[in-house]
């Protein structure tokens, strides 16, 4: 495959601090009368979303959103659990725009834009101001003032949460302001539709057709510019965190028409997921992070020990992060976690029916609580019964929801038994191209929120995707977008009418035509297992080069298979959530293969890319610098066949160090 | 590893779409593991109604984690089936036992059309918000965050009154299909927070007006809504509603 | 007064008249048994008889009593049409299995309510309409002014009839004095011969305190009373005194009847 390494991001010149401020002050304008005139669509409504749909017609331009759930309030931004970072320093333990900068920095092990973070970094205090205005009811202290926790990766207290649901508090505050916009006909919702295409009309992104998933029928909107903002693709891998309908359809055809694709290789996965429990499974429930602030990981040292885990004595426990990383411990980032996990169980370690989980053990912080309750409260011969209560009424407080919801999907009560735990794909850093507005390689096309490459470079800090998210809608893309809609003052309306229109929608109509036609064996849910496999398999956690050139012929072949074989039921002009899964399914098989060669491309181990061939002698990831300091940029030629562009990275502020928690 | 032995009867709801007349259809179901999830099991029923050629059932879900508020089924006369505070995607086959027969509806009520099967349409809700379900500020406009202290007790009642999510299981569970705990727990969330008290009088007169033109019933006070909620919105909200509403409709300068 | 007409034409609005009138009926309730409570004075029904021509005579009394007929009407009209509107809001097709997680009584007010209505429809025709406008025969009572006790008393004749419902004298022996009125104490006494009529009335207070249990509670959150503070005392209320003490005190009444008729 081609490559070249010349890729503008428009980046704004002069020192990294006033960059934005002066870029937002130069931006050129669309007066407000001109406004009224300007279309915008935009396809999703999760943070991004909501926020920029809402944030763009208060501005006065004539919006149109979509989005295939049946309300704009489902987005899966809604499923965030931990929180939400803002430099605000409001605990006064020296947090600060370039702390947090670094952090991200550091955090996504140096792959990310240096630009585009600082101007995250800025904005993540209008963040709070926003949401709190709107009536998020955040977390707050007795003083009335707002309450913050630590998270991962960071020394200072920055993270804002409303209980374990900051991803619902904060998407609700978002679809308040959008149903706003939408209750006064500033902003006109389509529910239940999804993008199948973009229309480009003279190198410039003009459109979309969707799918009205109601009837079925095909339609066709045109506007002045179209932003993507439909999460991550996640869900390639079958099982993982996302919400069933996650998909990359609309990312993945706007890289078709000329979208580039952005690290697609860079991948999270989370190390404390409820493990699977058969193959009926449709998707992995995440239990927050924070649980390892008090629980051990451990196996047993014997391998295919059968016993129950209480059976197992202290000294036949192998804690194996304690072992291997003694400074952190269980605290290690979630890529290390995750890895060291699946290397256990890979060695025959495993635990549980599947013998892919490890245990997560509160039995040692019950004790350890329920002793310091006892001294606490002066109770002398203090019997084990009583320190177990104790402690874990202690434990309950912290952690009892939580708990509940893994009692509740296991049927495991964890205050008795040590809890089952695998980790499981949960975000993914990579997404479509785009340069510092925000606008993909197509002008006119944007792409927001997780959807986009941008800021989270090979690994995402938590509670940094719901800052991100927020900042792209609410507070870059109003500013950004001018930069391009100031040029489009004199196009006038957009027929869709013009011949482009016809000719993409025909295209959709007759991939839906032949999907429905194939009328195979296989059900696109069983396709999508196995290609789950292949990318779990070969393209997870851990990768090399002979299982990800094997993926790659694997992928070819299932695809092949696909178009040959997949059975859809029901009809065209109806409701049809068969179809809408064919259709889904089609894209992830083509993107699969285009994560694989990104990750054979990427001779290096950083962040959520571990490549088996690259790491040091204690099995540490080994960062090349010097060969893969860039952002990959993957261009669609045809079928299998894609040209990279590379996006050298330059770190003018930051020092650039390898990362150590041992 | 996930063979389970479970043998289930399932009488399901099939409705072409919201024109068409609909009736139940009985399946029989083998080898569901105690393990799956209600949603799973339906999964596995969907399979093997396409390896024999029948359509499958539609109906809707999306995180599996009990937080998006799409899945709505109405199971064994209860919406989201017989455990208390889970939505139908936590609700797990445990819960059954080896040869029940298992009724399965869609949430019944004028204002929630049927629009395929198991899936109806909740758009009803999202205009109640569109008529006053926000604070009005735009991007930009709003000050440092912490310059305005809220009581600890006001934040965690409007967390508690916030926590909806909009499933729907409270018009299901009312016999007057009444949508007074949702639009109830959004009035409070809003009421209880200095940010909401701009539009506070308008916004409840609004969204009542609204709730009403959409067909819900009146609330009768029978408390089904929230024994059936999976948030366990409590009825506070609504008694909190009825004086949100009357107190302004009295003292607005709306006339 | 297009505010008015909204609000009271709102479903918060509608189930504001319900649960106004619907407490005015409660406090009824309270008066009309303590009033009745005269029923159990061992007088051969000289107080009772002489409750009822002051209710039926007292002009505050009068009036309230014609906006107490309004306000049944009222309630039972806006009840049965917001148990209409309630039923359109349902849909047209009904669930085939309900498993519902509320009180049987609150959800079927408006069943509880046509009893309600038919008890008095029957109740009022009983005695109310008797009174006004049937036959009953007059009683009278000799009195001794100075113990007050009763000492004599005379069924007049059927055809005997007053232009006031009572007529009061004092004796020539100016120690006693002769109290004439109409005497609706022995219709009682008739009616609740007829165990039927007993058991009618026995069911028609289980009907009031099914109602109740729920209505009163319903009203006040309705009206929006609802605190962790108070709501004990409207439990405490709408239980024991509305859904048993005043049930139980009315039904009382025909049973005790029926009992000295049988023991006759």
């Amino acid at each position: 495959m081609a490559t070249s390494s010349h890729l503008d991001a428009k980046i704004p010149d002069g020192p990294l601090d006033t960059k934005w401020t002066k870029f937002r002050s130069s931006v050129p304008l669309v007066n407000p009368s001109n406004k009224r005139r300007i279309e915008v669509i935009v396809v999703g409504t999760g943070l991004a979303g909501a926020s920029a749909a809402a944030s763009l017609a208060e501005l006065g331009y004539q919006v149109k959103a979509f989005c295939f759930q049946d309300s704009p309030r489902r987005a899966h931004s809604i499923a965030a659990q931990g929180g939400i970072n803002a430099a605000k320093n409001y605990q006064n333990d020296g947090d600060s725009i370039y702390r947090l900068f670094y952090d991200t920095i550091k955090g996504g092990d140096y792959r990310s834009r240096e630009a585009n973070v600082y101007r995250l970094s800025e904005v993540s205090g209008s963040i709070i101001d926003q949401c709190v205005a709107q009536g998020v009811p955040f977390a707050r202290e007795y003083g009335g003032l707002l309450s913050n926790r630590s998270f991962g990766g960071v020394q200072v207290q920055r993270t804002f949460y409303a209980a374990g649901q900051t991803g619902q508090q904060l998407l609700l505050g978002a679809y308040s302001a959008l149903q706003r916009q939408v209750g006064i006909g500033a902003v006109k919702m389509y529910t239940r539709h999804e993008m199948l295409d973009v229309v480009n009309i003279d190198g410039k992104c003009r459109g979309i057709i969707v799918r009205n998933l109601v009837t079925g029928e095909l339609e066709r909107h045109s506007a002045h510019a179209v932003l993507l903002c439909t999460g991550g693709y996640g869900n390639v891998f079958y099982l993982s965190t996302n919400a069933m309908g996650c998909n990359v359809t609309a990312a993945w055809r706007a890289h078709k028409r000329g979208a580039y694709f952005g690290n697609p290789c860079f991948t999270q996965i989370h190390p404390t997921c409820i493990p699977v429990s058969g193959d009926h499974q449709s998707k992995l429930t995440l239990m927050s992070e924070s649980l390892r602030n008090d629980g051990r990981i451990w196996v047993p040292k014997k391998k295919d020990d059968n016993r129950p885990g209480n059976d197992i004595p202290e000294e036949e426990r192998d804690y194996y992060l304690e072992r291997r990383y003694p400074a952190f411990g269980n605290l290690v980032p979630r890529d290390i976690a995750s890895r060291a996990a699946k290397e256990r169980c890979d060695a025959g370690y495993g635990v549980g029916p599947s013998k892919m989980a490890v245990y997560l053990d509160y039995a040692a912080a019950i004790e350890r609580y329920g002793r310091g309750e006892v001294n606490k409260n002066n109770i002398e011969n203090a019997t084990p019964e009583l320190i177990q209560q104790l402690g874990k009424a202690v434990v309950k407080e912290k952690y009892g929801n939580l708990f509940d919801m893994y009692k509740q999907i296991t049927g495991e009560d964890p205050y008795e038994v040590p809890m089952r735990i695998y980790p499981a794909v949960h975000y993914t850093m990579g997404g479509l191209w785009v340069d510092y507005n925000l606008m993909t390689t197509v002008p006119g096309l944007y792409a927001l929120g997780e959807a986009n490459f941008s800021d989270h470079g090979a690994n995402r800090l938590g509670a940094s995707a719901l800052m991100q998210g927020l900042a792209d809608g609410y507070f870059v893309i109003p500013y950004t977008i001018g930069a391009y809609l100031a040029g489009e003052i004199r196009t006038g309306a957009i027929s869709t009418e013009h011949e482009e229109f016809a000719k993409v929608e025909a295209e959709v109509q007759g991939k839906i035509k032949k999907l429905l036609t194939i009328q195979g064996k296989t059900s696109p849910e069983t396709f999508h297992r196995k290609l789950g496999k292949i990318m779990w398999d070969k393209c997870g956690m851990a990768r090399n080069e002979q299982g990800l050139k094997e993926a790659i012929a694997e992928i070819q072949a299932l695809r092949k298979e696909f178009w040959k074989d997949v059975k859809v039921m029901g009809e065209e002009n109806t409701f049809n959530p068969e179809l809408d899964k064919a259709n889904r399914v089609a894209d992830f098989l083509e993107l699969g293969e285009l994560m694989c060669h990104d990750a054979l491309d990427r001779n290096e181990s950083c962040g959520g890319h571990f490549r088996e061939e690259y790491q040091t002698e204690e099995g540490e990831a080994l960062r090349d610098d010097e060969n893969f300091m860039y952002v990959s940029a993957w261009e669609f030629k045809d079928e299998s066949n894609w040209e990279l562009h590379k996006e050298e990275l330059v770190y003018d502020n930051i020092k650039i160090a390898q990362r150590s928690y041992k | 590893m996930s063979a389970g032995n479970m043998s289930l009867t399932l009488k399901v709801w099939r409705q072409k779409n919201g024109k068409s007349e609909g009736n139940f259809e009985t399946y029989s179901l083998d080898g569901i593991s105690p393990d799956m999830s209600f949603l799973e099991m339906f999964d596995v029923l969907n399979e093997k109604l396409v390896s024999e050629n029948k359509e499958p059932i539609a109906f809707d879900h999306d995180c599996r984690e009990g937080i998006c508020g799409t899945c709505s089924m109405y199971i064994n006369g209860r919406p989201h089936g017989p455990l208390k505070g889970v939505t139908t995607c936590q609700l797990h086959m445990r819960s059954f036992q080896d040869g029940d027969t298992i009724v399965v509806e869609p949430w019944r009520a004028a204002a929630f059309p049927v629009v395929k099967d198991l899936v109806v349409d909740r758009t009803s809700f999202d205009r109640i918000i569109s008529a006053g379900g926000f604070v009005s500020i735009n991007t930009g406009n709003a000050r440092d965050a912490n310059s305005l202290p809220i009581p600890k007790e006001s934040a965690d009642e409007a967390f508690m009154s916030a926590a909806c999510i909009g499933c729907g299981a409270c018009v299901a569970a009312c016999k007057n299909s009444s949508a007074m705990l949702f639009t109830s727990a959004k009035v409070s969330q809003l009421s209880l927070l200095p940010q909401g008290q701009a539009e506070r009088k308008i916004r409840a007169e609004k969204m009542v007006a609204q709730m009403d033109s959409e067909g819900f019933g009146a609330c009768t006070n029978t408390g089904a809504c929230s024994a059936e909620c999976p948030k366990e919105i409590s009825l506070d909200n609504i008694a909190r509603l009825n004086r949100e509403y009357l107190g302004s409709k009295i003292t607005s300068s709306l006339v | 007064m297009s505010w008015l007409t909204q609000t009271l034409s709102s479903s918060i609005g509608k189930k504001l008249i319900v649960a106004l009138t619907g407490l005015f009926l409660c406090t009824f309730l309270i008066v009309h048994a303590v009033g009745n409570l005269q029923l159990f004075k061992s007088d051969e029904g000289l107080a009772f008889n002489m409750y009822t021509v002051f209710m039926t005579t007292n002009p505050l009394i009068k009036t309230i009593s014609y906006g107490l007929y309004a306000f049944i009407l009222i309630h039972a009209f806006y009840g049965f049409y917001l148990a209409y509107v309630n039923r359109k809001a349902r849909g047209t097709t009904n669930y085939a299995r309900i498993n519902n997680q509320s009180s049987w009584s609150s959800r079927n007010m408006a069943v509880l309510g046509t009893v309600l209505l038919v008890f008095i429809i029957v109740h009022m025709s009983e005695f109310w309409y008797e009174y006004k406008f049937g036959h009953l025969p007059y009683k009278s009572y000799t009195i001794d002014l100075a113990q007050g006790t009763v000492v004599n008393t005379e069924n007049m004749p059927a055809d005997f009839v007053l232009n006031s419902k009572m007529e009061e004298k004092l004796n020539d022996d100016n120690t006693t004095k002769t109290i004439i009125v109409k005497d609706l104490y022995v219709e009682a006494q008739e009616a609740f011969s007829n165990p039927l009529l007993v058991l009618f009335y026995v069911l028609g207070m289980v009907a009031v305190s099914l109602h109740l249990i729920h209505g009163f509670r319903s009203a006040m959150q309705t009206l929006g009373a609802n605190h962790p503070k108070y709501n004990p005392l409207f439990d405490f209320v709408g239980v024991w005194l509305f859904a048993i003490l005043i049930p139980v005190a009315f039904a009382a009444m025909p049973i005790y009847f029926f009992v000295q008729h049988l023991m006759q």
